[in-house]
């Protein structure tokens, strides 16, 4: 029993991670209507910057988290423009595989980059984020633990105001639901698909941020199953959903921290398996996820 | 002259869909272009609009060269059109589609008075104003279409079937409404299988055939011309 609260405290963290590279899936595929598995690692390119920044280049704090974010918002810009936008109207296969093949040269390179100027691969993080922490009775909440619901929080609430109230969000709405019509309204879609992976890259930095913050490690392919489990939370709460996969993403992390802790040792190991059991069975129950619209198409 | 085509050829793939057509439309006119299913109408329109490239020939919008400019450019220099099927943003609200509308214009005053003017045109859109355009009847989406066209104060207004899939009644409405849209000073280029009536309201028309314009003048003469009353009036 002692358990459940830190348990909970850790599915949340993780959670709430995932929730934050989940709205850029769901965003990509809502507007662009392609699957983007290259954006995991979009996270793990983050962490490098960040790991760079703090431990070789002893930037101050701020400035790391900066470069961070700019560095994964021009990344996400340019594979878009280099490797998605040429593909545009050709098969979705076809994009799908070019996003799997961004996703292996983006770990490769940053494996190439970590061996020569480090000689290894996974490299870990001084704590370099420290906020104090809460003890409530016997449970202790870390600084970091609030910082990282916060800001997921305050940023799912701002992507859905920034959908709704601006222009740019209603022509990323547009776009969505027919790329022709809204290029009829005035809109430049090359423009909105753009914006859309630079915000969508700029939240995965934040990820990454938090990310290392918590757990203080970086390797060249923690995106990729980062990246499933984050797409598997879309999916659950509903692709094209941002509460959606907000909600999707703190469930998928609340069932792997309680397998984690909870299964017996040999079964343990499969923790990250298990999650992936529930989306299969939450996809029979309800196949457009959680909060996912059934679309009627009216002619 | 408002617009015009000179020579304009069209190709999907190998397939050359539009010959080297050529017409223009006046200032203040309601051209109709109007054909068989396949004949190249929603081709032409596609191209006037930037959605299609053009092969060869020019589109000229008040002299001014416009082949080449993107698509979401044109909107900005007065060329609105009303899709064929409608395309509304049916998972949007009624008021956000009008919105989009707007999208290429900056004066919030002068949004407003355009909202004004379409609801006041359109008494239906304003009581229905918050619904999901999606839950809209045919006849409703029709007019959200051609009001959110007019959001963007077009010179000119592209009409691509507007009569598709409507009772003879709501068609009558929609031509009249075509027509009190065109007196309020927007030039009309109107696309329609429905000859007969987009004869009715045009100044001249063309006929289309297979990609290339077969017939042009007078609308009153192409109602008495005999071959476009056995091909297109059923008469």
């Amino acid at each position: 029993m002692e358990k459940l609260i830190p348990t909970l405290i850790d599915g949340l963290n993780l959670g709430s991670v995932y929730a934050l590279v989940a709205l850029g899936y769901t965003m990509v595929y809502g507007i662009a209507k392609m699957l983007n598995f290259a954006h995991g690692d979009v996270i793990m390119v983050g962490a490098y910057t960040l790991f760079v920044c703090i431990t070789t280049l002893h930037l101050p704090l701020w400035l790391t988290f900066i470069i961070a974010i700019l560095v994964c918002s021009v990344l996400g810009f340019i594979v878009e423009k280099l490797a998605y936008k040429p593909l545009r109207g050709s098969s979705p296969l076809a994009v799908l595989i070019t996003a799997i093949g961004v996703s292996y040269l983006l770990q490769n390179l940053a494996l190439l980059f970590a061996n020569t100027k480090y000689g290894m691969d996974k490299q870990f993080f001084s704590s370099f984020l420290n906020l104090g922490s809460l003890k409530i009775g016997n449970v202790t909440i870390s600084g970091v633990d609030f910082l990282i619901w916060i800001t997921t929080a305050v940023i799912m609430v701002g992507m859905m105001l920034f959908i709704k109230k601006t222009k740019t969000g209603r022509a990323m709405l547009a776009v969505s639901e027919d790329k022709g019509a809204a290029q009829l309204m005035g809109v430049n879609v090359n423009k909105t698909i753009s914006i859309t992976f630079i915000i969508g890259s700029a939240l995965a930095a934040i990820a990454s941020i938090l990310f290392a913050a918590k757990y203080q490690f970086v390797e060249s392919t923690m995106g990729s199953l980062f990246g499933i489990k984050a797409f598997a939370a879309a999916v659950f709460g509903g692709i094209g959903s941002i509460p959606g996969a907000v909600i999707g993403g703190v469930i998928i992390g609340i069932i792997e921290a309680f397998s984690t802790a909870f299964l017996p040792g040999s079964v343990n190991a499969a923790s990250d398996g298990f999650a992936f059991v529930i989306l299969i069975i939450m996809l029979v129950l309800k196949p457009t996820g959680l909060l996912g619209k059934q679309t009627t198409e009216k002619v | 002259m408002l617009l015009e085509i000179k020579d304009l050829s069209v190709y999907y793939g190998v397939i050359e869909a539009i010959k080297n057509v050529s017409f223009s439309v006046e200032e203040g006119e309601i051209i109709a272009l109007i054909g068989a299913n396949g004949a190249g109408k929603t081709t032409i329109l596609h191209t006037i609009s930037g959605l299609v490239s053009a092969k060869s020939g020019s589109i000229k919008l008040s002299g001014k060269e416009i082949t080449k400019t993107p698509a979401h450019k044109i909107v900005e220099m007065g060329i609105a059109q009303v899709p064929e099927g409608r395309r509304i943003f049916s998972q949007l609200s009624v008021f956000e589609n009008l919105k989009l509308g707007a999208y290429t214009r900056n004066s919030q005053a002068e949004i407003n008075e355009s909202l004004e003017t379409v609801f006041s045109r359109f008494p239906r859109l304003k009581e229905r104003k918050n619904q999901v355009a999606g839950t809209l009847s045919g006849g409703e989406q029709q007019m959200l279409a051609m009001g959110r066209a007019l959001m963007s104060k077009p010179k000119i207004m592209l009409l691509d079937e507007p009569s598709m899939g409507l009772s003879p009644l709501l068609v009558s409405e929609i031509f009249d409404i075509i027509k009190s849209i065109n007196k309020s000073g927007t030039t009309v280029l109107l696309v329609e299988q429905n000859a007969k009536k987009a004869l009715s309201i045009a100044n001249h028309a063309y006929v289309l055939e297979t990609g290339k314009i077969v017939l042009g003048g007078k609308s009153e003469d192409l109602i008495n011309n005999d071959s476009v009353k056995k091909a297109y009036l059923g008469e």
